[in-house]
């Protein structure tokens, strides 16, 4: 049995993560992503997990990472400001293959911006925001249910790699109010343990080591400074930092098919809308006023690692349009891998784009 | 060497200088550990970047090694995710005081249930020798090259006023005493700050007229002055000699505290 909701996106969220089990939310206040602290505050005490406002974000993924690091399922919610704060430890995270989520209610930058305004403008930022190489993923829900169900398979990837998950929603899902179906379970998979005799830090086939946290007995040393298999610092050795490195961003990067996650409408298209987020649900629009088999729709509901073999599954497209709320972003990963014109819909300062601004990109380009 | 059960010997060479004070206070603290007799499956060591951060890969038990200044935020998620763990935090004067000043006086005043253990060499030793919040008015260092004018922090008295339950201070030359503060610290409910003035002859006494290892030693040892006496003088109106200190327990109290193992 599942039942059926009226709810916010932040909340719809803030569930979505205590159905994955989340037992630990460390959080700062900050608009529009604040309902979900809120509403982990409120329902985290009820079923025996932690809730704890720390004194800004840095401090806040800093102890989401320690918690997880207990084999707690852990998670904060920001924005902008708040998201920028936390880069160091996102890479602290990445570097230490630390499983946590992080959502980011995105709003208007840079900087302050616009508090209360949607914008999709943290899309690289989220995948090139902290120093140095690695890989993370990042999920992008168009909808209320989205904030659910994408919430619960950001815990799941995260356990699955070990690797700081985001979920890159923005202000209009995050306030939006919809129906949303709620199940009584969620499939959700724990990282797998660590095997006897084997080094904290050493992988199998999969680039992914086996997860012994905290009080299991294993003594596993945890550092952000490069390291060997056993965990231990190893900062001068070429050899040893290309091998770590390497594995961080192969075990995301050559998992990108077992990742990914889109949807394809008219695969026969010639014209192919190219979407995450918000705009998705105005090409739908569109597409449902002005029926037409012509025009297709690509909507990623995962952007990081990018999905560029979904892009083959328009054989017929002549032209790519990308109506994204930033001043053209995620467009740069289309453009480098087709040969076909990627054309860019951008719009900034909030709205999301009309119907009719799109049918007049559609009519400009086909 | 004291609790050899501890110590994980395939992490040496260690990269502490000669006469570094800093393995010391890690002996010390292992010391008190096994004083208490607590095991390395309910025992975490966390801190954050500096010298005395390295502390804590040497020791055999889960330890995490994070960001410089975040440790004590660390901790706390460590700490209120598995009351049961016992937490202890290893960090220094730059790590503590500067960086992650913020995140200190906020766990003091959240009292979570950690001991933090600060090794005060009043300098940024890793990096080469640069001023910190506590080095001294006068002091020299390679960010201070004319002596450093600004006041320093005094770190115990800072966790006093912004509500731990338990604070001291000693030095790495009083070893009986800072042992015992230590474990007095881990046993006391809440957040325990014990702060370690200790020597780093490499970058602190070297420009400051206290060359060999034995001055700096001998500087600690002549400047602590227990703080029954040291207040007894600020009471007097007396002068207090220029670099004293006070070393003892600065408090213990009974503040409500979070993360406390039921």
């Amino acid at each position: 049995m599942s039942r059926l909701e009226f709810m916010q996106g932040n909340a719809a969220c803030a569930e979505g993560a205590l159905a994955a089990g989340c037992r630990f939310f460390g959080g700062y206040p900050i608009t529009p992503s604040t309902e979900i602290a809120e509403t982990m505050a409120r329902r985290l005490p009820n079923v025996g997990g932690v809730f704890i406002s720390m004194e800004d974000e840095l401090a806040s993924i800093a102890a989401v990472i320690g918690a997880a690091w207990t084999g707690t399922r852990a998670m904060t919610a920001t924005s902008g400001p708040g998201f920028s704060l936390m880069m160091e430890n996102i890479g602290y995270a990445a570097m230490t293959e630390t499983p946590c989520v992080i959502v980011n209610v995105q709003r208007g930058g840079p900087s302050t911006g616009q508090p209360t305004r949607a914008a999709q403008g943290d899309m690289f930022q989220c995948r090139f925001g902290s120093h140095g190489d690695y890989s993370t993923i990042a999920l992008t829900p168009n909808s209320v249910q989205e904030m659910f169900d994408l919430t619960v398979k950001a815990f799941h990837l995260a356990d699955r790699f070990r690797v700081p998950t985001f979920v890159m929603a923005d202000e209009i899902v995050g306030h939006m109010r919809e129906r949303v179906t709620i199940p009584d379970t969620v499939d959700i998979t724990p990282p797998a343990p660590l095997a006897e005799g084997a080094l904290p830090f050493e992988a199998g086939e999969d680039g992914v080591p086996g997860f012994a946290p905290f009080g299991s007995g294993r003594s596993v040393h945890v550092t952000g400074l490069t390291h060997n298999e056993q965990g231990y610092p190893d900062t001068t050795d070429p050899g040893t930092h290309d091998r770590l490195v390497r594995r961080l961003v192969t075990k995301i990067e050559s998992a990108r098919r077992e990742i990914a996650d889109y949807v394809v409408t008219n695969p026969d298209a010639e014209t192919v809308f190219v979407t995450y987020g918000p705009p998705s649900r105005t090409v739908e629009q569109v597409m449902r006023d002005h029926p037409d088999e012509s025009v297709g729709h690509l909507r990623l509901r995962l952007v990081w690692p990018f999905p560029e073999f979904a892009l083959q599954e328009f054989p017929n497209a002549q032209v790519f349009l990308m109506p994204e709320l930033n001043l053209g972003q995620m467009v740069r990963e289309v453009q480098r891998h087709v040969d076909q014109p990627v054309i860019s819909i951008p719009k900034i300062g909030g709205d999301l784009h009309t119907p009719a601004e799109l049918l007049r990109a559609l009519e400009a380009h086909r | 060497m004291i609790a050899p059960d501890w110590f994980r010997e395939d992490r040496l060479p260690h990269i502490y200088c000669t006469g570094c004070g800093n393995g010391t206070v890690l002996n010390c603290t292992l010391a008190a550990v096994e004083e208490l007799g607590w095991t390395r499956n309910e025992t975490a060591f966390v801190s954050g970047i500096g010298c005395s951060s390295r502390a804590p890969g040497y020791i055999l038990a889960d330890s995490l090694h994070t960001t410089h200044g975040r440790a004590l935020a660390f901790a706390t998620g460590v700490k209120l995710a598995r009351p049961d763990l016992n937490v202890v935090v290893f960090t220094g004067d730059g790590d503590l005081a500067a960086i992650g000043g913020n995140h200190f006086i906020h766990a003091c005043r959240r009292n979570v249930d950690m001991t933090v253990v600060c090794m005060n060499n009043q300098i940024y030793g890793m990096t080469g020798g640069q001023g910190s919040p506590t080095t001294p008015q006068g002091a020299i260092s390679t960010t201070t090259p004319y002596g450093s004018t600004e006041p320093a922090f005094d770190l115990a008295e800072l966790a006093v006023a912004a509500g731990a339950n338990y604070v001291a201070r000693w030095t790495s030359y009083h070893v009986k005493e800072l042992t015992k503060a230590i474990a007095t610290g881990m046993q006391t409910p809440g957040f325990a700050f014990i702060e370690v003035r200790t020597q780093c002859p490499t970058n602190f006494g070297r420009r400051n007229k206290l060359r060999q290892i034995p001055d700096m030693i001998d500087y600690l040892r002549s400047h602590a002055m227990h703080v029954a006496k040291y207040n007894r003088l600020l009471e007097e109106g007396a002068e207090v000699p220029e670099g004293t200190f006070s070393v003892g327990e600065l408090v213990r109290r009974k503040r409500p505290a979070m993360g406390v193992r039921q």
